[in-house]
């Protein structure tokens, strides 16, 4: 235990994995109550698309390691994809399913296809798909914190904004709230959580880490807030452990990780439904007041 | 004419869904503290007009002035309480009755103002004190839409808009929600409700707008009350004079087949 925490290496990337697995959660509660659960996914594969075009910004800059850029291009055309797929969702031009599958495509295909310009190959995104923890370097941590902080300002600061507009898009429009505003920031920060998730977990994952949590949060809570909270601690704890399980275990961290969430979702469903076995000679709304009187009843 | 402004009014609307024109030209206009049921068969437009007289969809042309302002930054978004149609809750993250009613606290410039001693005193005005704090996910439909009534009624707004607030829901539901909206009446609150059945809210009745086929064919008295169907909701007293007209005007069918 004591050499897990010696480790710069180590330190770095156990720092990285508590930020990225209390943060997504947070993000990923609003969407699933929008239920957009897959828009993580559709960003994390646009999000490629961004990871090549930074590198390749990078090499036409001349810079000796172009994937430098890398990251900051994730940002900016995730942060773009996301926003634009909202607004085109809200004017009703493409159906929900419809729009994520071509970010699907368009942004694995076009990743692959940058990457190739930029006089790379496709095995230099693959990092990136499946995630790097373990060369988490300092200036690496200095963003995902970075990033985080903005998520968790913003996811936090503004929720009784963000969940109106979550639970009841068109009661928030007819209270006057800013509701495209509010949708893009959202998507904004469900940008920002995959970029800065994708060392970690990896852009293929990345989805996961926001929506399992969530998923088995609210197994077991019955309010919001609650359920916000839950998940982030839990994406906190099965990101920490996924990562120190990778110390002993020569296991890939992002993976781990996952399946030590929906493992978690597995065990907390399974006890729940134990718990609560149904009593089917129970009436659900005991405390109903009938409204028909049958003859003889007082 | 009256010399007050009127809380509602829409000025020629014509809204188009889908390359289908579902309003035509529809003027009407609300006074401080008329209740208004707006009436018509299932696709004649009468949800379509309350959601685009509150912005939710856009007019392809004609104006809306809430209390005199156009829609968007001028309007004064916390004096209008709006109860959508009551849709299945979903199974998503589960949120409190209490939850909910807080974001009815919310408008811009109240981002924060989410008082939970308001929104608890507007579920005990519905009844639902009790389940402030269970998921609305678990509720029946009339509990459901009790909850949704209290979110509209702790803006205490001064106009109220309700889209089949009627609709599916029992009896203690409707009475506990007449009995809450005469209340609101009474301090001066314009009402504008979607119906399909008038009896609940007969006694307090001052107008019927009828649509059909997205135009306006009927702007006048309420229908009368139907005797085999004289509810239990007839001893709410009048609070302000029988309408003028109460013969002849109210031939629906005959209005309609004038145009």
């Amino acid at each position: 235990m004591i050499d897990l925490l010696s480790s710069p290496l180590m330190q770095r990337a156990l720092l990285a994995a508590l930020l990225v697995g209390a943060t997504a959660p947070i993000v990923g509660t609003y969407l699933v109550q929008r239920r957009l659960a897959l828009l993580g996914d559709g960003i994390g594969h646009i999000a490629l698309t961004g990871v090549a075009a930074g590198w390749l910004a990078g090499s036409l800059a001349g810079l000796s390691t172009p994937e430098s850029l890398a990251l900051p291009g994730a940002v900016v055309v995730s942060v773009l994809g996301a926003v634009g797929i909202e607004w085109v969702r809200a004017r009703g031009r493409i159906t929900g399913d419809v729009a994520m599958a071509i970010l699907f495509y368009g942004g694995i295909a076009g990743g692959v296809l940058l990457i190739k310009i930029a006089g790379g190959t496709s095995a230099n995104l693959m990092n990136y798909l499946f995630g790097s923890i373990a060369t988490v370097s300092g200036a690496d941590l200095l963003w995902t914190a970075a990033l985080s902080g903005l998520v968790l300002l913003v996811g936090l600061g503004l929720r009784p904004l963000l969940f109106a507009v979550s639970h009841d898009e068109e009661f928030a429009r007819a209270s006057g709230l800013p509701v495209q505003l509010l949708t893009s920031t959202l998507a904004a920060l469900a940008a920002l959580t995959v970029t800065v998730s994708m060392r970690v977990v990896g852009l293929l994952l990345v989805s996961a880490l926001m929506i399992v949590p969530v998923a088995t949060a609210q197994v077991v809570t019955r309010s919001f807030s609650r359920t916000m909270a839950l998940a982030s601690l839990i994406g906190a704890v099965v990101s920490v452990v996924g990562l120190g399980v990778t110390y002993w275990y020569d296991l890939p961290p992002g993976a781990t990780i996952v399946v030590l969430a929906i493992a978690l979702y597995a065990v907390t469903t399974t006890v729940q439904q134990r718990r609560r076995r149904p009593d089917p000679t129970a009436d659900p709304h005991p405390d109903l007041r009938d409204d028909v009187r049958l003859a003889g009843e007082a | 004419m009256t010399t007050t402004e009127p809380v509602l009014r829409t000025e020629a609307i014509d809204v188009v869904l889908g390359g289908l024109r579902i309003l035509h030209g529809v003027s009407f206009q609300v006074q401080p503290g008329e209740v208004v049921a707006l009436l018509g068969a299932n696709g004649s437009g009468k949800s379509t007009l309350v959601r685009a007289s509150l912005g939710i969809i856009p007019v392809a042309a004609g104006r809306v002035r809430l209390f005199g302002e156009p829609l968007g930054r001028a309007t004064p978004w916390p004096r209008i309480g709006y109860v959508p149609q009551r849709k299945p809750a979903h199974t998503g993250v589960p949120a409190t009755a209490l939850e909910v009613v807080r974001a009815g606290l919310l408008s811009p410039g109240h981002w924060r103002r989410a008082s939970p001693e308001r929104a608890m005193a507007a579920l005990e005005r519905m009844g639902m004190a009790d389940r402030a704090r269970q998921p609305v996910q678990e509720m029946s439909g009339g509990q459901h839409q009790r909850v949704l009534i209290a979110r509209a009624l702790v803006r205490e707004p001064d106009l109220l808009l309700l889209d089949e607030p009627t609709t599916g829901i029992d009896l203690g539901t409707i009475d506990a929600f007449v009995d809450a909206i005469d209340a609101m009446r009474r301090t001066g609150t314009a009402v504008v409700a979607v119906l399909h059945e008038t009896e609940a809210f007969q006694a307090m009745l001052d107008r019927a707008v009828v649509l059909r086929h997205g135009r306006v064919v009927h702007d006048g008295p309420p229908p009368p009350a139907r005797t085999e169907h004289a509810g239990p909701f007839h001893e709410h007293t009048h609070g302000h004079p029988a309408p003028e007209e109460t013969t002849g005007a109210l031939e629906f069918d005959l209005i309609g087949d004038d145009e």
